[in-house]
């Protein structure tokens, strides 16, 4: 079962305008930067974009470049806005969030994750405790006001949890040191964090790896993301980041 | 608007440190908090980073810079001897399962039930949304919370107040407020003032402060 597509435009072609895209990477951490680069270049529009925590702020130019060319309609994230309000205030994504030209829809970190694993795992929602107290346990945390529907709450255990959905993915853009043709993937170091569960969450994940090898090659036992859960596998180049602008 | 002068952040972070006991599990947030670690070398305390990490070490510089290894603040750091990777459902697990002994957090505000505010500033003029983060799950479960904080805002607000006008993170989870001018400890009867910035009067910190402070019988300088 050989995945491996031979160019980033072939393996993004049929991702069509309103897709629903998951993007792996934390801040400047494992952030598949070519697979979105190929996304600015195809100029698909409408996209819903889902993030984990804040890898367009990691690749903030092409944050820039998907906003400048309107490509976003909607970005999830737990963190997506920068750190200081000033430079905030300056960034063209935050300035779409304000117009209401993008919408902007936050939840917890942890409850995100869970939702993406809930949709990789078959569990179509779960109750949890995070957010109870907060605004988190009204409705939905979004800048567009009529999208702010109302949360189910219910008490377990004397605790009051929030039912949250699956986030079920069209495709999913993940970033891996190693992989191999059958779509198995090693990740290193921090730069894991939500690549794995995306790629489980999505119905068509495709992999940029930096180093594709030979099944075999990867140590069975090493392994961290099967290849069930990946459908392409494209081989990039390392791309190395500024890590200090956030 | 009183200002009075207190303890520099790191210094804060330093007697912070002091109340993490050996073999525990600390996450800290971002800010004040982050500087706890420059104070923990040698200790046998465990770093959790919710970017998925365990034993994290210290911050990275030079060549020892690497873009696949950084903490939850986007900071480059060190692996050593005993750490451990793994991924973020791993790391939330850990978190909101309980298993994070103590977590520290900055905060805007914080009240006398120990709610507290740290997610949005509403200055910020956008509405309905901010950076959440993995702030919400922290607090969730931590069996312990620290808030780190400066005493009052840059404008001489008091930040421990009696109903928080930003938008809550947490209601009743925290335990223990650590400024720069004090430390002061959440209990059902009220705040407890422990301990005073030598120089600084019980009335001096009540006077930035909204909530009434009951001062603890043995109340003493911040133990360095």
């Amino acid at each position: 079962m050989n995945k491996v597509i031979k160019t980033i435009e072939e393996a993004i072609a049929d991702i069509n305008d309103g897709a629903v895209i998951g993007i792996g990477g934390f801040f400047a951490a494992g952030v598949p930067r070519t697979l979105i680069q190929g996304l600015i270049k195809k100029g698909t529009k409408d996209l819903t974009i889902c993030c984990g925590s804040g890898p367009l702020l990691g690749a903030y130019r092409e944050l820039d470049e998907l906003v400048k060319q309107k490509q976003i309609r909607k970005l999830i994230d737990s963190y997506g806005l920068f750190r200081s309000a000033t430079k905030g205030s300056q960034n063209p994504f935050e300035q779409q969030v304000r117009s209401g030209e993008i919408e902007f829809e936050v939840y917890p970190m942890g409850t995100l994750a869970e939702k993406y694993r809930a949709a990789g795992a078959g569990i179509p929602a779960f109750f949890t405790p995070v957010g109870s107290g907060s605004l988190v346990e009204e409705t939905i945390l979004t800048n567009i006001g009529k999208n702010r529907t109302k949360k189910e709450t219910r008490t377990i255990n004397g605790q009051t949890c929030i039912l949250e959905y699956a986030l079920k993915l069209d495709y999913a853009f993940i970033h891996a040191y190693m992989g191999d043709e059958e779509g198995n993937l090693k990740y290193r170091k921090t730069a894991r964090n939500f690549n794995h569960v995306m790629a489980t969450a999505a119905s068509t994940t495709i992999a940029e790896v930096e180093d594709l090898v030979l099944p075999g090659d990867i140590d069975p036992d090493t392994v961290h993301t099967p290849g069930i859960y990946v459908q392409r596998v494209v081989n990039v180049p390392r791309i190395c980041f500024d890590i200090t602008n956030l | 608007m009183k200002k009075f002068e207190g303890l520099p952040r790191e210094i804060i972070a330093l007697r912070i440190s002091k109340e993490i006991e050996d073999n525990s599990y600390v996450n800290l947030g971002i800010g004040i908090p982050t500087l706890v670690s420059n104070w923990l070398e040698g200790r046998d305390v465990h770093l959790q980073s919710e970017i998925g990490m365990l034993k994290t070490g210290s911050i990275a510089e030079g060549d020892d810079v690497d873009q696949d290894l950084i903490n939850a603040s986007c900071q480059a750091v060190t692996e050593i001897p005993g750490s451990s990777y793994f991924d973020i459902c791993e790391s939330f697990a850990m978190i909101r399962g309980g298993h994070v002994d103590i977590t520290v957090m900055g905060a805007f505000q914080v009240n006398e039930e120990g709610d507290f505010a740290s997610w949005m500033n509403p200055s910020r003029g956008l509405d309905g949304v901010g950076n959440v983060g993995g702030s919400m799950d922290l607090a969730v479960g931590a069996k312990k919370l620290f808030i780190a904080m400066e005493h009052v805002t840059n404008k001489g607000e008091p930040k421990l107040v009696s109903k928080l006008t930003y938008p809550a993170t947490a209601k009743k989870k925290v335990q223990k407020i650590f400024t720069d001018l004090a430390v002061i400890e959440v209990t059902p009867k009220g705040l407890v003032l422990r301990e005073i910035y030598p120089g600084l009067t019980p009335e001096d910190i009540q006077s930035v402060t909204e909530p009434e402070l009951i001062i603890a019988p043995d109340l003493k300088d911040i133990e360095l």
